[in-house]
């Protein structure tokens, strides 16, 4: 781990603008990701501005009947809010599937959206990689690639999005609010958030450089079912082999690509009257395996199919 | 940088790198070797503590981030002459074997009760709008970000459910 | 040297008048493990502040160091020193031994500028923190040159070896039997390279004084600790005092020193200031020893009514070029199952990764993956209850040697657990038992394995106030040696546990092979009570011979031992009266223990039953233990709660082996692509469900004086066959490829249509 400095500013705007200040500067929040990836010395940051203290761990209902999730409240709180639980249980599902009590008690709302792939090659400096080193190669393109990315990858980068959570909010179709390093406040849909690799696989998000995620924005839950699945070789403290989260008619893949998998095709045979194996096949029948990913294929065509059964009982396999 | 943290009740104030860990500040600056070093990179919760209540990893935070939190360690959960039930209750239950990951199975168990109590959900809650029942299930789920490698998982889930039933 | 029929004698343990022996006490060490206050290698205190060391580790498979930059760590904050190949202080060669009685030979750190493995330390740095010294470690740049190596054990199976020194057994005429056998199975199975995944990652803390070197490290053998590193240091053994008093699991791994051994020494004698190393996860997995994998080819020839003519069971493995080492995962056939024409052996592959070397259970806990499956099938093909199959081979003397059994309670095993798991509700043919939508299925496995009796060493002392200390150079690395050693004093003494004191994991102690392949309980307890024998002994001698004694003048033949008291009939005293009036400093003796002459006159093995039951999710292929129970046959039983601990813990880790557990290697560049826990996947809470384990009652009066035997590998040795026979019960899939992942059944589960 390299050498940093380190503040704890108290207010969203003095956290942006040090941010903005320093070369090399990151936000801090949770730090279970940035932390690990420190210590590896895969991320080197040379100064850390703290936000977990700004005033951003709040949920509150919004005038269009949704939550504004303040982005420093921890998964847990997140997961455990009564609200969140009996309106959008697929989000809490989608958190308690995730890491383990202790860490979503430090994980964030704005940290959880922004943790970095689980790729192993990612995670061992000693090997080729174009998110660490753009322009070294992908290892795991023809290496030991079980986790990888079944849709939207590139020829640079086949690895995935590790959250859960993310993959919830995708087929809730939440957003973000964000402050910019100028001060300016935006939004986004999470969907819009995260890019797919293309030539560029190190440039994971859509932010601009300085730019903090503020708050989650949770638009009122569509009608219908929601249910959380997730596949992984052990019962709990792992992460997902393949995730699927059903919201109604809405629905998202995790753990499948760069990023939380909107599944518009299926949800568009779902809208024009598919069966629930015909809509998940929609989808994956664009899906491509690089070896050893592609039970992958299978495993969510049949995840989505169930999980759309679960969803709406009613509705035709 | 300056930090003072409470740690078992006690403020402690450090003069500390910003890179060390909570874990290390306590194991290599406040002597409190309880807590123990397992993967460093919580995959294993052999670290944990509670903070402010909570429990978490301690060797994925670093020190200066909890100025002024109160810490709680094993050293501060129970001694050897004023055993904590949960202590007890490992002990008689022999919920441990090679003891290195003990201390965090222990602090686990405390904050998981506590997230418990408040009703918390977890993966295997069915209901999420009811009240949480703490079955065995419920236990092994809660705890499994605690490796034991020892395996004394059936022992260590008999003696929270032990202590859990004496907080019923 | 002694036989068994002396041990077969009654003795204080085997009478176990005051009950101790046996009985589920709390461990000796528990309220230290408890509130953290056993202090680990890393952790113990010592004399001055200490330096912080760390280790660079080799980034190719197999080449040579042609450069290596240390100037920027060296100008780093905080640095005290960096060493490379180029600087290290001088060791004594590689495989080196001074002193003829070493038990291990020289092990040198950054010895050369040949890597071997990936993974291998490189560098090491020291600083005045951990942070600093970690940092600068990361700013050596090395430079390879790379060289071709061998990595893909499964690619290079057609190059194994017969392994040296080694020959296959044959008994009779395995393949003309085979050939006629009315039913067949020929099936190879594979179980991949496993790793320990200690919670505690090897450390070591060292300082000097004078010319001698205190060193406290994690390791499970004193006595190769101590030689290793004296010989690597060219010193005497004398001068080295090493201590492992608590150890955070060890499974085998930790049978061997590692490199933070002897930098922290050399380290901390060049600095003048202790010094404290430790390997990081990442390193625990690629730079220490793993279970290598192995493939296991059996053939089963057997009549309609299932007895077997002719059995093979051929294993190849692998180790690295450098560190010979074979995984015997065929041995434990030899004395399983009868059958008249038999063809066992073992073939190894030279390879260069990582050192393979033995991890609990070596041998059987892969080896038994695949017999007890094949049975599985076998039974299946026949129509037979896989239980009755195995009934129907059960042999009355060894199958290969015709030695006769100590004692064999496989039958009563597999019966009794068969009752108490209700073996009777499994339905024999695979895939009909629904429960939404999981397939639930049951499965069971025999276990085997060896039971050893290793020469070792105790003393024991008794001080004025009845205080009686036992000392052995011995560990505990979490079996419960400190606990069953505290029985074994209390019981042959005759005094209550809270007047004993054990003291183990010191080199100046009296010596003892260490914690391994589940000898330890027997070797180091037969050691104990041995000494604790002559203390009684002594203290006969000095409470008769004493004119102050009540017991003064009588005969040793009916001296008595209980309640804290010395006793002939009704003449008595306190151990603490007679000890402080007659001996004020105390009395110490030794006792040791070797093997009996007539011992392997015996086939000795412990055995077991396993039984599970799991579920099959036929969406995603994921498979969840529902109930799993043990039932196992190893000796008199010297504590009821560590002991089951011990075989429940076997268990889980044969869940492990079975469902999630492997690390895979990259053939591109030899390093183990899972080396972490977030890779690596060893069982959590939630996957043990439903999970208990019972001893039958035994004594084995052939394996040492105490009729006690190991049980700390017991445990795991055919537990994985019995989940995965559940799978394929569950769901009618059936795979030879561990671990049994979510994507090979989900395969299986479409193949059929499912």
């Amino acid at each position: 781990m390299r050498p940093f400095t380190y503040e704890r500013p108290t207010d969203v705007a003095a956290a942006v603008k040090a941010v903005a200040a320093t070369p090399g500067a990151k936000f801090l929040a949770g730090g279970t990701n940035l932390l690990d990836l420190m210590k590896l010395d895969i991320e080197q940051p040379t100064h850390l501005v703290d936000v977990n203290r700004l005033p951003l761990a709040g949920i509150e209902d919004t005038p269009q009947g949704g939550l504004r999730i303040g982005s420093m409240v921890t998964n847990s709180h997140l997961a455990a809010d009564a609200r969140v639980r009996s309106r959008y249980s697929v989000l809490t599902q989608a958190i308690v599937s995730g890491g383990s009590g202790q860490l979503r008690n430090k994980a964030t709302a704005g940290g959880n959206l922004l943790q970095r792939t689980r790729c192993a090659y990612f995670y061992d400096p000693s090997k080729p990689c174009n998110k660490r080193h753009p322009g070294s190669g992908c290892s795991a393109m023809e290496g030991l690639n079980r986790n990888s990315a079944i849709f939207g990858a590139s020829d640079a980068c086949i690895a995935t999005h590790p959250s859960d959570m993310a993959v919830a909010l995708t087929a809730l179709g939440a957003g973000v609010e964000t402050m910019t390093a100028d001060g300016a406040t935006r939004s986004l849909a999470v969907a819009d958030l995260h890019r797919l690799p293309g030539d560029t696989p190190h440039l994971e998000t859509n932010l601009a450089a300085g730019e903090l995620i503020t708050a989650v924005i949770l638009p009122p839950a569509p009608p219908g079912g929601q249910v959380y699945r997730k596949a992984r070789d052990r019962a709990s403290y792992a992460g997902g082999l393949a995730s699927v989260a059903v919201v109604g008619n809405q629905v998202a893949f995790g753990a499948v690509a760069h990023k939380p998998w909107r599944a518009e095709k299926t949800e568009a045979a779902l809208a024009g009257g598919a069966s629930a194996v015909e809509a998940a096949h929609a989808e994956l029948a664009g899906a491509q395996d690089n070896g050893k990913n592609g039970f992958k294929i299978a495993l969510v065509a049949r995840m989505t199919a169930d999980a759309l059964g679960q969803a709406s009982p009613g509705r035709g396999a | 940088m300056k930090t003072t943290i409470t740690v078992n009740g006690q403020a402690r104030s450090l003069d500390l790198d910003t890179r060390t860990s909570l874990l290390d500040a306590l194991r290599e600056h406040l002597n409190l070797k309880g807590t123990k070093k397992g993967c460093d990179h919580g995959q294993c919760g052999a670290c944990t503590v509670l903070v402010n209540g909570e429990r978490i990893n301690s060797c994925l935070s670093l020190a200066v981030m909890h100025d002024g939190h109160e810490v709680t360690t094993i050293e501060g959960i129970g001694g050897e002459d004023s055993l904590h039930p949960m202590q007890q209750a490992f002990l008689t239950q022999d919920a441990f074997q090679c003891g290195y990951c003990t201390p965090g199975q222990i602090c686990s168990a405390v904050g998981m009760l506590k997230e418990a109590a408040e009703n918390w959900p977890s993966w295997v809650t069915d209901d999420l709008d009811g009240a949480v029942a703490l079955s065995d299930s419920e236990i092994r789920e809660r705890m499994s970000g605690n490796i034991c490698r020892c395996s004394a998982y059936p022992q260590i889930i008999a003696a929270i459910r032990d202590v859990a039933g004496e907080v019923a | 040297m002694s036989s068994v029929k002396d041990w077969a004698a009654p003795n204080p343990v085997t009478e176990n008048r005051s009950g101790i022996i046996g009985k589920g006490v709390d461990r000796y060490e528990g309220k230290l493990k408890v509130t953290g206050t056993a202090a680990y290698a890393y952790e113990v205190e010592p004399p001055s502040a200490p330096a912080y060391g760390y280790l660079l580790a080799a980034t190719i498979a197999k080449g040579r160091i042609t450069a290596i930059d240390t100037a920027a760590a060296e100008a780093s904050p905080g640095v005290k020193l960096v060493w490379t190949h180029l600087n290290v202080p001088r060791q004594a060669r590689r495989g080196e031994r001074i002193n003829p009685r070493s038990q291990r030979p020289s092990n040198p750190a950054l010895a050369g500028d040949r890597i071997e493995f990936f993974g291998q330390p490189v560098a090491f740095v020291a600083a005045d923190t951990w942070e600093n010294a970690r940092a600068a470690a990361n700013l050596i740049a090395v430079t390879y040159a790379a060289e071709p190596a061998v990595l893909d054990f499964r690619a290079s199976l057609d190059q194994a070896e017969m392994p040296q020194g080694e020959e296959d057994v044959l008994i009779g005429d395995f393949e003309g039997a085979y050939a006629k056998a009315p039913a067949q199975i020929d099936e190879t199975y594979f179980s991949p390279l496993q790793n320990h995944v200690q919670m505690e990652p090897c450390a070591t803390t060292a300082w000097w004084e004078g010319d001698k070197v205190t060193v406290h490290t994690s390791i499970q053998m004193v006595k190769g600790g101590q030689h290793s590193l004296a010989e690597t240091l060219a010193i005497p053994s004398e001068k080295v005092h090493l201590l492992t008093r608590y150890i955070g699991g060890g499974f085998g791994g930790k049978g061997q020193a590692y490199d933070d051994l002897v930098l922290a020494a050399l380290g901390a004698q060049a600095l003048g200031q202790p010094l404290k190393l430790s390997y990081t996860r990442q390193q625990m997995f690629q730079a220490t020893i793993h279970r290598p994998a192995v493939s296991m080819r059996v053939r089963l020839g057997a009549e309609p009514d299932g007895r077997l003519n002719a059995f093979a069971v051929e294993a190849i493995t692998h180790c690295a070029r450098s560190a010979p080492f074979v995984e015997h995962a065929a041995n434990f056939s030899r004395n399983l199952y009868a059958a008249p024409n038999r063809l066992t052996g073992h073939r190894l592959v030279k390879m260069d990764i990582p050192h393979a070397g033995p991890m609990r259970a070596p041998g059987e806990a892969p080896g038994m993956l695949s017999l007890e499956c094949a049975m599985d099938e076998l039974a299946e093909k026949l129509g037979i209850d896989p239980i009755e199959l195995r009934l129907r081979n059960e042999p009355d003397v060894d199958p290969e040697t015709g030695k006769p059994f100590s004692i064999r309670q496989l039958t009563e095993c597999l019966n009794t657990g068969a009752q108490r798991f209700g073996w009777s509700r499994r339905n024999p043919k695979p895939g009909q038992v629904r429960d939404g939508r999981w397939l639930v299925g049951m499965g069971m496995a025999a276990a085997i394995r060896g039971n050893f009796l290793l020469p070792a060493k105790a003393g024991v002392r008794i001080d004025g106030t009845g205080i009686i200390t036992l000392r052995q150079g011995m560990t505990d690395i979490g079996t419960g040696t400190y606990t069953i050693l505290a029985q074994i004093t209390a019981e042959t003494m005759g005094v209550t546990m809270d007047q004993v004191k054990i003291e183990l994991g010191d080199s100046e102690f009296p010596p003892a092979p260490g914690s391994g392949g589940q000898f330890g309980a027997a070797t180091a307890g037969s050691a104990a009570f041995e000494a604790n024998m002559n203390l009684r002994k002594a203290l006969a001698e000095l409470a008769i011979g004493d004119p102050n004694s009540p017991l003064y003048g009588g005969d040793p033949t009916y001296v008595t031992f209980g309640n804290g008291n010395i006793a002939i009939e009704n003449r008595s005293e306190s151990l603490a009266t007679l000890v402080s009036r007659a001996a004020p400093e105390g009395v110490y003796v030794e006792g040791a223990i070797s093997p009996a002459a007539d011992a392997r006159d015996y086939s000795q093995h412990t055995y077991g039953g396993h039984f599970a039951e799991v579920g099959v999710d036929t969406v995603t292929g994921e498979v969840r233990m529902r109930k799993m129970f043990g039932v196992f046959a190893a000796g008199r039983i010297l504590n009821a709660k560590t002991a089951k601990s011990q075989v429940t813990g076997g268990m889980i880790w044969g869940v492990g082996a079975a469902l999630t557990e492997g690390n895979v290697v990259d053939n591109r560049y030899g390093s183990f692509i899972n080396q972490d826990m977030a890779g690596y996947l060893v069982p959590t809470h939630a996957d043990i469900v439903d999970l208990d384990a019972i001893f039958l009652e035994e004594a084995d009066d052939k394996a040492n004086p105490m009729g006690i035997k190991g049980v700390g590998e017991l445990g795991i040795c055919g537990a994985g066959a019995a989940v995965a026979n559940a799978i394929y019960n569950a769901c009618g899939v059936r795979l030879r490829d561990f671990p049994m992942t979510p994507d090979k059944v989900l395969e299986g589960l479409m193949a059929k249509g499912l």
